[in-house]
């Protein structure tokens, strides 16, 4: 079965490990396990990616379709999350079951990604008033494997840097209308700016010390985490701290600070990769699940 | 009938397959370390994903389908958002998503051999990343090979494939456009070596005359589903046996 369960002798070998600052698998505190990223793994879509951080798998499709705007901001686009927990990850998220860790992470996602300074919105806005791009950006989780929020918020940012939206013509038309025209060519397209998105990185406090990138077994030794959005300049976009147990309100300036500097080594990563990516030839057999 | 010709003079269909031609199959084993079995196939353009956990004891809200002298199959069917062309607003739960779940699990309750897991639950879990027509026939292979790699005894192979009728040729494997032309569609799925058909359903209309061409197309197709399969499944075999046996 999926479902991680610790005795609790294992729960107290995992503690006093990273009090020694040894993990089980050898990482240090804040070290994280092994990612791959894939870009333009699905083809219908205008941008996607899939993740593998550790034993967590996921896979994001982003696909934009013309909407009107929200009439308090006429001029920009709109963003949508939505998550799916599939349950190929776990028996308990069949039917409805997966609702709630869903709804907790796309919450979470549009937090971060709302704000003035993540995408600029008014590259999505059309004719102001009437037209704008929605952006629906889908995650579909594959495999719970511990940490789910980072390894999503890095993989909706190599999806949003993959997506083209269609270069749009904007023209009079008769009465005064304005009238749309996409492009006939596919690869008319303009790619979203990821500049400044934002990636999460969770702190989790085990014991007295604190950890990044906690596993399925860490997760459970850990009452207490805090989630930060972190830009690539090292910016904090949104904290949450998660979990039943206590902070000491002491060492929250110092997780705060280790997050930010994991954020910004996890963003120039994460760019080099993109990079290379781009820079790879567009008729490359994509691996994905084979 | 469909505005734009299926077959093109030349015989070809519009994807450059001949009539009896079936998609390109690829397919993989394990993809998944969490779950019992796991398995990926891609036909065409159709890929999906199956999982799946069991033979174990019955979960709380399934404790009451137990039966004492076989085992109880859960399947759940799910598409992702951005497998079709237009994006889907809901993954599963929907009357198709349920109806399809209900098909799968009638298929695999002929071909498991439920009696030697009493009062247990085996899960079968579908998830669909690209939709491009023969959904069920996809699913089907899938899960026939998730199945394997969980080590759960089967009577048979289960092999799924998809037929049209159209101006007295067969197609076989049939994608999206298609299934949207208004021809008559005949799936089934089929057990290879034992020559036994487990499940069928054909949609639209055709003389009961036409009905034996297409049975025929399809388990023709069947049978060259099955041997690209067990061809793979050989292959992954001796891969793993060579590991135990050098020294």
């Amino acid at each position: 079965m999926a479902k991680v369960m610790l005795g609790e002798s294992e729960k107290w070998f995992i503690i006093h490990g990273i009090q020694d600052d040894m993990r089980n698998d050898g990482r240090s505190c804040e070290d994280y396990r092994h990612i791959e990223v894939e870009t333009g793994v699905v083809s219908n879509t205008h941008g996607s990616s899939r993740l593998r951080l550790g034993s967590s798998e996921l896979l994001v499709g982003v696909k934009v379709e013309l909407g009107s705007p929200d009439p308090k901001a006429p001029t920009e686009g709109l963003i949508h999350f939505h998550v799916d927990c599939s349950p190929n990850a776990d028996p308990s998220f069949q039917g409805r079951g997966g609702e709630d860790l869903s709804a907790n992470i796309s919450c979470i996602l549009t937090r971060i990604y709302c704000n003035k300074s993540s995408i600029d919105l008014n590259t999505l806005g059309i004719i102001p008033h009437k037209q704008c791009w929605v952006v629906h950006v889908d995650v579909l989780i594959l495999e719970c494997g511990g940490n789910l929020l980072d390894a999503v918020s890095v993989a909706v940012k190599a999806a949003l840097h993959n997506t083209g939206v269609p270069n749009i013509q904007v023209t009079d038309g008769d009465e005064g209308t304005q009238e749309i025209s996409l492009p006939d060519d596919p690869n008319d397209v303009k790619f979203i700016n990821t500049i400044n998105a934002p990636v999460l990185v969770t702190i989790s406090k085990v014991g007295s010390r604190h950890v990044v990138d906690a596993s399925a077994e860490e997760e459970l030794c850990c009452n207490a985490s805090l989630v930060m959005g972190v830009t690539k300049r090292g910016r904090t976009t949104g904290m949450r701290k998660m979990g039943g147990g206590s902070l000491d309100p002491e060492s929250i300036p110092e997780m705060i600070g280790t997050g930010k500097n994991i954020g910004r080594q996890l963003h120039i990563s994460l760019d080099k990769l993109l990079k290379t990516e781009q820079g790879m030839a567009e008729d490359i057999e994509k691996a994905g699940y084979l | 009938m469909a505005g734009f010709e299926l077959i093109s003079d030349e015989g070809y269909r519009f994807d450059g397959r001949k009539p009896s031609e079936l998609r390109r199959v690829r397919c993989n084993m394990g993809v998944f370390t969490q779950a019992d079995g796991s398995a990926y196939i891609e036909q065409g353009n159709t890929k999906v994903l199956a999982a799946i956990y069991g033979p174990h004891e019955a979960s709380n809200n399934m404790r009451s389908k137990v039966c004492l002298d076989k085992c109880f199959i859960n399947c759940e069917f799910s598409q992702a958002m951005f497998s079709s062309a237009e994006r889907k607003k809901r993954s599963r739960g929907d009357r198709k998503g349920k109806d399809m779940s209900a098909h799968i699990k009638q298929t695999f309750e002929a071909a498991i051999r439920t009696q030697l897991y009493p009062r247990s639950q085996i899960d079968i879990y579908l998830q669909v990343l690209h939709s491009d027509g023969s959904l069920y026939c996809a699913c089907v292979n899938a899960a026939t090979l998730a199945l394997i790699d969980a080590g759960i005894a089967m009577k048979d192979y289960v092999c799924a494939c998809s037929a049209s009728l159209t101006k007295e040729t067969s197609l076989i494997d049939i994608n999206h456009v298609e299934e949207l032309a208004g021809c008559a569609e005949f799936s089934a799925a089929i057990m290879p070596k034992l020559d036994q058909i487990i499940y069928s359903e054909l949609n639209g209309r055709i003389h009961q005359d036409e009905l034996g061409q297409l049975v025929d197309a399809v388990t023709s197709g069947c049978k060259d589903i099955f041997a690209v399969i067990d061809r793979f499944v050989r292959g992954r075999l001796e891969e793993t046996a060579s590991y135990f046996t050098h020294s």
